[in-house]
């Protein structure tokens, strides 16, 4: 049983300086911005965070050596060397052509160095590997790599975000872009940046992706989820990430 | 009477099962009062409830487990919660008491309790003059927008309560259980 | 595997007030839900969690099912003697998890 020391080694109690550090002109607001004061605490709080037991648990698991080569994530990347990894992500892994988020990252590793299989979508290890290495990128900004081969997968992103789906033949676009700030039942209709993933969302009681996020707002809007491990989320996650450029992350979020 | 119970009927409790939990012949009470406390496994028998959700009566019923013939003053006691919840499902909520918190005035017990949720308790804390500060920080859930009323219970054989009304709303794009 | 968070400070002067903070995973299954088979999935909570200090009671709370998902609580408690602080969180299904944090008071 592991006790987390409330500093990992790279930060303590989180303040939020959004405004700061994404600067005076920039009008853009993240979704911890729109939550209420209660749950902006929750999610301050490194020591009150739900998110920060997947850290911990991702932190463990960082040094636990898997797969036929017997290594550990750690023997190659020492604990603490993921800073920024997760600002510039999805991209195009090497001697490969399609780009691939963080989750898919983490499973390429393991598979390819080591030798291990690869970890089931929104399977708690995955989640807690992803939540340690985007903690360590909390605070800097969202920077998508200038890979021109990325161009046509967030064209196809924008299309899909603007595309009118489902039953309710919303568009993300419509709820995200022309009514963000306004309140359905209850809540204030977020700008739809994926600044704090993996969340901590409370309607999962559990630590989430993107992807399993954008799933619940297509079910939403009444429209048929693609498949699970469909190529839209990666295209949608692409153009997200860049309409967020400069955003500074906050993982792990917390959010309803 | 004291009886020592097996641990799966300790749930009657919680579940306000109905007549089957007072068909036994043993007398139950739930685990939330001074005397269970003290005693460690006796159980009192519950009202029977026909609906298998928490009522303001059923509320009120298990207020009165806790406080018995005392009176309920107002004051002292500070419930602080989100007036407007994103979702019921994790929600903050801080009881906090005026008191000196010395061996002579201290609060004993703090509890809580909801009136919509399937069973009415929330949670039943015991303190002493160890504490220093009668505040306590926990998170809860919420089933419905309601009342939740903290009782707090004085050394000095006091009762002070406070409560709160919480609108809890729901999240706008949810998934299916799957 | 179960995971927890504690955040109590290391060193305190006697007699000083200070607060506790304890987050632990734990899945608070309130045996009110119905699975997709529409069978209710069975209660599955913590439903006591003590706290001492060198071993005497300091706090104690009993939960129900109303308490959230990975359950966190914040008390105080007067800084006494260093010594230990320890945190015990026993409910259903056998669940039993014990952790101990040190304090240097003086």
């Amino acid at each position: 049983m592991k006790i987390a020391q409330v500093a990992f080694g790279l930060a303590s109690v989180f303040a939020a300086t959004f405004a700061l550090a994404q600067g005076a002109a920039d009008k853009r607001r993240s979704g911890y911005q729109d939550m209420g004061e209660a749950l902006q605490k929750m999610q301050g709080d490194d020591t009150a965070n739900p998110g920060m037991l997947f850290v911990q648990l991702g932190e463990q698991l960082w040094s636990k050596p898997a797969g036929a080569a017997n290594k550990a994530c750690a023997d190659c990347h020492a604990s603490g060397s993921m800073k920024s990894v997760a600002a510039r992500y999805p991209a195009i892994p090497k001697d490969a052509d399609k780009p691939i988020d963080l989750e898919g990252r983490i499973n390429l590793c393991r598979t390819a160095n080591q030798r291990a299989e690869p970890l089931a979508p929104e399977s708690r290890e995955l989640l807690s590997l992803a939540a340690y290495v985007a903690f360590q990128s909390r605070g800097q900004p969202i920077a998508p790599p200038s890979d021109p081969r990325l161009g046509p997968f967030r064209e196809q992103g924008g299309e899909i975000y603007r595309r009118r789906q489902g039953q309710l033949n919303l568009s993300c676009a419509i709820c995200h872009d022309d009514n963000a700030g306004k309140k359905l039942a209850g809540v204030t209709i977020p700008e739809a940046h994926p600044t704090g993933y993996p969340i901590y969302r409370l309607e999962w009681q559990a630590l989430g992706s993107l992807r399993r996020r954008l799933r619940n707002c297509l079910v939403g809007i009444r429209a048929e989820a693609y498949a699970y491990d469909a190529p839209e989320y990666v295209a949608l996650e692409i153009y997200l990430m860049d309409r967020a450029k400069g955003m500074p992350l906050d993982a792990p979020g917390v959010r309803p | 009477m004291k009886i020592v119970i097996p641990s799966e009927a300790r749930d009657l409790s919680w579940s306000l099962k109905g007549p089957s939990a007072c068909g036994l012949g043993v007398t139950t009470m739930p685990v939330t009062t001074r005397r269970a406390f003290l005693a460690g496994a006796t159980i009192v028998c519950v009202l029977p409830f026909a609906s298998a959700h928490a009522t303001p009566e059923a509320m009120a019923a298990a207020i009165k487990e806790v406080v018995g013939a005392g009176t309920i003053r107002e004051g002292k006691v500070k419930l602080d919660l989100p007036p407007l919840v994103e979702n019921g499902n994790t929600v903050p909520l801080t009881v906090s008491v005026e008191s000196p918190m010395t061996p002579a005035d201290h609060v004993k017990a703090i509890h809580v309790f909801n009136e919509k949720n399937p069973q009415p308790h929330v949670f039943s804390a015991r303190l002493g003059p160890q504490n220093g500060r009668a505040v306590i920080t926990t998170r809860i859930k919420l089933a419905d927008s309601q009342k939740i009323i903290a009782i707090a219970e004085t050394s000095t054989g006091q009762f002070f309560s406070a409560s709160a009304d919480v609108i809890v709303t729901l999240a706008a794009c949810i998934e299916d259980v799957t | 595997m179960t995971n927890v968070l504690i955040n109590a400070p290391k060193t305190a002067k006697p007699g000083e007030i200070v607060e506790i903070k304890a987050l632990i995973l734990h899945p608070m299954e309130t045996g009110f839900r119905p699975g997709t088979n529409g069978k209710i999935i069975p209660r599955n909570i913590i439903e006591h969690f003590v706290a001492t200090w060198n071993g005497a009671e300091i706090f104690r709370m009993e939960m129900s099912p109303a308490i959230a998902t990975n359950p966190f609580v914040s008390f105080f408690a007067v800084a006494t003697e260093s010594g230990t602080i320890g945190l015990r969180w026993t409910g259903d299904e056998g669940f039993l998890v014990e952790e101990r944090v040190a304090i240097a008071v003086g």
